[in-house]
Formats: C-alpha cells, sequence, structure tokens
C-alpha cells in the first residue's frame, strides 16, 4: 500500500520536541501557575489566622489566666479560669452522652442491620443530622430543656449546653463507628460465632477491639470540634463570671463559663482588657483543639502502621 | 470411660442468663440507633411548634417583609432569608474555584509530594479552627485590612447597587469572606478524594491519545469526579447557610433590607444567634419560624446533595 498520497503520513519528518510556545503548552503553564496561586490563597488565611493567634495570645499568657476570673468592666488584670474549666465540663458532659449513644448506634448499624429498612433510615437520618446547622440544636434544646426548666426546675445549665453539644456530636461517632466496624473482615466474626460465641461477646470481645483505632479517632475529632463549638452554647450553658461549683450537683445545673462564649461575649465588647482575654482564650482554645486533631492524625497513623 | 467422654463432647447449652444478656446488647443497641430519629424528628417538632403562633400570625408575608420591630410586634425575615442566600451563594462562588484549584494541585503530579501532603494538613487543620477565633479574627484584623479596598470599591462602583454604601466596619462582604474560609476545606477535602478515586486507566488513556496535562483534567479527571465534587459543593452551602458565629460578629446584625453588599446585614443564624436570649412572647415565635425556615433550607440542600450525587455519578 503506497500512502504517498495521504499528508498525514508525509515523508518529511515531525518535530517530536517540547515546544514552550505553542498555544496549549503555554495554557497548561497557565493553568499550573493559577492552580499554585490558588492554593497559596486557601493556605494563607490558617497561616495569617494561627499566626495572628498564637503571637498575640501566647503574649498574654501567665499563671494568673488560668487561676483568676475575668474582670469587671473596667478593671485590669483577672484571667479565664473558669471558662477553661467550663469548656472541659461541658464536652466532658457532651461526650458522656455523645459516645455511649453514638457507639451504640454504630454498633447496630454495622452489626445487626446492614441493609433493613430501619438501619437505612438511620444512616439518612445521621447524614441529615450532621448537615442541621449548629446554631438549631441550640434552639432545640433552648425549647426542650431551657424554657420548660425540665432538668430540676433550672433553665440555662451547663448540662443542657452538654447536650447541645452532644446532637453535634452524635453523627461523627455515629459514622465513624459504622464505618470502622465494616472494615472488621467477616472473618473474625465467622470464627467467633463458629467456637460458639454469641453475637454480644463476638462483638465486645472481637469486632469492637479489632475496629478500636478508627473509632477512638472519630470520637477524638468529634470532641476537638464541639469543644470550638459557640453558637448551641450561647442560649443553653449561657456565661457565667464566676468559678462553676463542680463538686455539686447544682454547679451542674447552673449556667457555665465556656471559653468560646467568652471569646465571643468579649470581643463585641468595646473594652480592651476584655478584648486581650479573647485573644488569650483563642490561643488556648486552638492550641487545644489542634493538639486534638493532631492527636486523631497520630491514631489514625498508629493504626495503619 | 464413655461417661466421660459423654461429659466432654455433651452439646453445653448456653445458659438463660447469656441469652438474656444476649437479646439486652441487642436491645440496647437498637435504642440507641433509634435515639437519633427520635432527635432528628424532635428538633423538627419543637421549632415547628415554636414557630407555629409566628406562622399563622405572619403567614408568607414574614418570607418578604422585613420589619423587625418587638416593639410593634411586627416581624419579617426577608432581610434574613435574602442574607444568608447572599452570603452563601457568594461564599459558594469565591471558595469553588479556590478548593477545586487546589484539591487538584494535591493530586496531581505537579509538585513534589511533601508539599502537596503539607498543604492538605493545612487546609484540613483550617477546617479546625472555631468559628469563633475566625469571627475575633475577622473583626480585629481582616475587617481593618479590606477597609480601604471596600473604600475603593464604593469610590468607584458605587453606582452599580451591590456597592451602593459606604463601608462602615461591619458588613456583608467581609462576611462573605470569612465564610469562603470556613467552606474552602470542606470543598478541597471532597473534591481530593472524589479526584483521587478516579482510575489511573482513564488518565493513562487520555495522555496516551496525546493530550497535555490540563488537557486531561479538564476533560477526563474533572468530568469523572463530577457527581462527588458537586456533592461537596451542595455540603458546603448547607454549612455555609448554617454557619453562625463568625457571620454574627462581623456582619452588622441589621434587619433594614439592602442591596448593598457593603452595608451591615443579617442572616437568619446570625439573627438567633443574637436575638434569641433576650427573646420573649411572639419575638420567640418569629426567631423559631426563622429557624424552621433555616432548617428546611439546609434540609433541600443536603437532600439534592445526596440525589445529585446518585443522578451524577459515571459508570466506569
Amino acid at each position: 500500500m503506497e500512502n504517498n498520497n495521504s499528508p498525514r503520513f508525509a515523508s518529511t519528518p515531525i518535530d517530536l520536541n517540547y515546544k514552550p510556545t505553542i498555544v496549549r503548552n503555554i495554557g497548561n503553564r497557565l493553568m499550573t501557575g493559577l492552580a499554585a496561586l490558588f492554593s497559596l490563597v486557601a493556605v494563607l488565611p490558617l497561616i495569617l489566622v494561627l499566626g495572628y493567634v498564637l503571637v498575640k495570645g501566647a503574649s498574654k499568657i501567665s499563671i494568673s489566666l488560668f487561676t483568676q476570673l475575668p474582670p469587671p468592666p473596667g478593671l485590669n488584670g483577672g484571667g479565664i479560669g473558669n471558662a477553661i474549666a467550663g469548656t472541659l465540663v461541658v464536652t466532658l458532659i457532651a461526650a458522656l452522652f455523645a459516645i455511649p449513644v453514638g457507639v451504640g448506634g454504630g454498633i447496630y448499624l454495622a452489626e445487626y442491620s446492614r441493609s433493613g429498612w430501619f438501619a437505612r433510615f438511620v444512616r439518612f437520618g445521621t447524614n441529615v443530622l450532621s448537615g442541621v446547622p449548629s446554631i438549631i440544636a441550640g434552639v432545640f434544646i433552648y425549647g426542650t430543656l431551657v424554657t420548660t426548666r425540665i432538668l430540676f426546675g433550672n433553665s440555662y445549665s451547663a448540662v443542657a449546653g452538654g447536650l447541645a453539644l452532644s446532637i453535634l456530636m452524635i453523627p461523627t461517632v455515629i459514622k465513624t463507628t459504622d464505618e470502622g466496624l465494616k472494615l472488621v473482615p467477616d472473618d473474625l466474626r465467622r470464627g467467633a460465632l463458629g467456637v460458639g460465641a454469641s453475637r454480644f461477646s463476638t462483638i465486645t470481645q472481637i469486632t469492637l477491639p479489632a475496629a478500636f483505632t478508627p473509632i477512638a479517632t472519630g470520637v477524638v475529632l468529634a470532641i476537638a470540634r464541639a469543644a470550638g463549638e459557640t453558637a448551641p452554647l450561647i442560649f443553653t450553658a449561657l456565661f457565667s463570671s464566676y468559678w462553676a461549683n463542680l463538686f455539686s450537683v447544682d454547679g451542674l445545673f447552673s449556667s457555665i463559663a465556656t471559653l468560646s462564649v467568652l471569646i465571643y461575649n468579649f470581643s463585641i465588647m468595646p473594652l480592651e482588657v476584655q478584648n486581650e482575654l479573647a485573644w488569650a482564650a483563642s490561643f488556648i482554645l486552638v492550641v487545644l483543639i489542634l493538639s486534638l486533631n493532631l492527636f486523631a492524625r497520630w491514631l489514625g497513623r498508629f493504626a495503619s502502621r | 470411660m464413655s461417661s466421660k467422654l459423654d461429659d466432654r463432647y455433651r452439646l453445653r447449652k448456653r445458659p438463660v442468663s447469656e441469652k438474656l444478656v444476649d437479646v439486652g446488647f441487642k436491645n440496647l443497641a437498637i435504642s440507641l440507633a433509634s435515639i437519633v430519629a427520635l432527635i432528628l424528628l424532635a428538633i423538627l417538632v419543637v421549632v415547628f411548634r415554636g414557630g407555629l403562633p409566628a406562622m399563622v400570625r405572619y403567614g408568607w408575608q414574614f418570607l418578604i417583609t422585613s420589619n423587625w420591630n418587638p416593639v410593634d410586634d411586627e416581624y419579617g425575615a426577608g432581610a434574613a432569608i435574602y442574607g444568608t442566600l447572599v452570603t452563601s451563594l457568594l461564599s459558594l462562588l469565591i471558595a469553588v474555584p479556590l478548593g477545586v484549584g487546589t484539591a487538584i494541585l494535591i493530586t496531581e503530579n505537579i509538585i513534589p509530594q511533601k508539599i502537596r501532603n503539607l498543604i492538605g494538613l493545612m487546609v484540613e487543620l483550617l477546617a479546625a479552627i472555631p468559628s469563633v477565633v475566625l469571627g475575633l479574627w475577622a473583626i480585629f484584623v481582616m475587617e481593618p485590612f479590606i477597609r480601604p479596598g471596600l473604600e475603593i470599591l464604593y469610590n468607584y462602583f458605587g453606582w452599580f447597587p451591590l456597592f451602593g454604601s459606604p463601608p462602615m466596619g461591619p458588613g456583608t462582604l467581609p462576611a462573605v469572606l470569612i465564610l469562603v474560609v470556613m467552606i474552602l476545606p470542606i470543598i478541597t477535602a471532597i473534591t481530593r478524594d472524589s479526584l483521587k478515586q478516579v482510575p489511573d486507566k482513564l488518565i493513562q488513556a487520555a495522555y496516551g491519545v496525546g493530550t497535555t496535562r490540563w488537557g486531561a483534567i479538564m476533560n477526563v479527571t474533572l468530568p469523572a469526579a463530577i457527581s462527588g465534587i458537586v456533592g461537596g459543593v451542595m455540603l458546603a452551602l448547607g454549612r455555609a447557610m448554617g454557619e453562625t458565629m463568625a457571620v454574627t460578629m462581623i456582619i452588622g446584625n441589621s434587619n433594614n433590607f439592602s442591596f448593598s453588599l457593603l452595608a451591615p446585614g443579617n442572616t437568619i443564624s446570625a439573627m438567633l444567634a443574637n436575638q434569641f436570649g433576650e427573646a420573649d412572647g411572639s419575638q420567640v415565635s418569629s426567631l423559631m419560624y426563622a429557624a424552621f425556615i433555616l432548617i428546611l433550607m439546609t434540609l433541600a440542600v443536603n437532600i439534592l446533595a445526596q440525589w445529585i450525587v446518585k443522578q451524577l455519578s459515571l459508570k466506569y
């Protein structure tokens, strides 16, 4: 076959060298540059916010910050000790409620009913619940617990705040438990059932320990997210300028200060001292949350090893 | 001897107590799982019932009027609904190119793996910063910094309704910018995951027929991953609509309706955060009505997201 007529297979050799000036190569470089620029813009806020918070907040760190109460308007000094304790307490209450519910729900989804109508409904509900704005959780708890004073006649309380936070934690914990348990090979389950273990001991002694790391990672991430939430707390836990009495039941059922609400309240005050305390609180909150996040990552890597 | 064998090989029956524990554990798991469904239904019922008096009283007018006057008991959430839509859509408009661009850079083999991992880690850590801290930063650092730019915008484009008022500190545009920071990590993370799932064969085939890197990205990788990307964008939209603290702190919380992005505005969630604590009577009911609208909006966006993912997912 003679193809000499066809221009496509002309005998003149085609230049195979890279030509930097043709349109598609220029376009290629332009797009790469654009993507790099976009990434730079995306990373910039983290550097700016972190840098500012760490530099401005670290200069405020002192012993009294952890041991003293916020000063009354107009006075100097003081600390945010009650808010630090409050954040720990409210987050702990949230975790105490959300972890059993979330892990239990996840166990049901992964171990008992993978595809039944109820499981599908619960999965759908989990997805929807994780999309519900955090402020709605606050409105809901306000409507059910705060205004009705159903918690032994108390309105704003640490427990109400903790429950509002747990609504935000539950979907994350359920999802990670469900996914974590699904990753456990079925052979392990069959093996356990084969040697005569009951469903209960299979789950508690074989599958749950095998899925421990992914579940723990999810729980830590959920706690980190809850610790920084503000919106559900503004009108459930409210705020308090005093130490919460944590060793009595009364303390848990009265309003309590948290770091995030303190930052919100103090940032909109036209007072220099309060604004500075807001920066110090941001520093502590950011360090707490970032270390929880890095801990979760470490847990995850620990598992894959 | 035979009796000994019998003892050893006789099938042991499960004791009643063990069965009880087994069944009890299953029922416990079921009831814990149903708490999720209960919470979801309870949220809908409580907020709907709370808002019912306002729904009866103001009806659809509530959605389009924007006078918010506790003294005369006149309420309308028009400005807040408009603000919610404008801030979330505008922030999406800015965040989608940034997020998708970043995701492409950290999945494609353009720069060394270590730098890519670092960028990925930084974007993920950005998602971990509490929104109230971002709000604090926006009030004291970002807003004073961008004010001159906003003034230029007003001086030269003031004839355009979107920039038709002088910037006076808090406003809609600063809120949009801080929302961009908040939703960028979601878009980046989900886009990166869906880009990673595109089979290598598809991309190699594209290179094989002679395309360039961006030819392959634009015509093969992105179309193949579009379902995940659109799903992530919709999730980000839902997040932007419900985002509260940073927006509340920087938007100015004004219920006066204004087209201008430089003027103070409001969103539903900012209105809730600002007024719920001190509200009583029909103001609470009106706020619950607004909260119910917010739930419906985010619900619609989230369900639409799941539907779109199903519709667009390519079978390859």
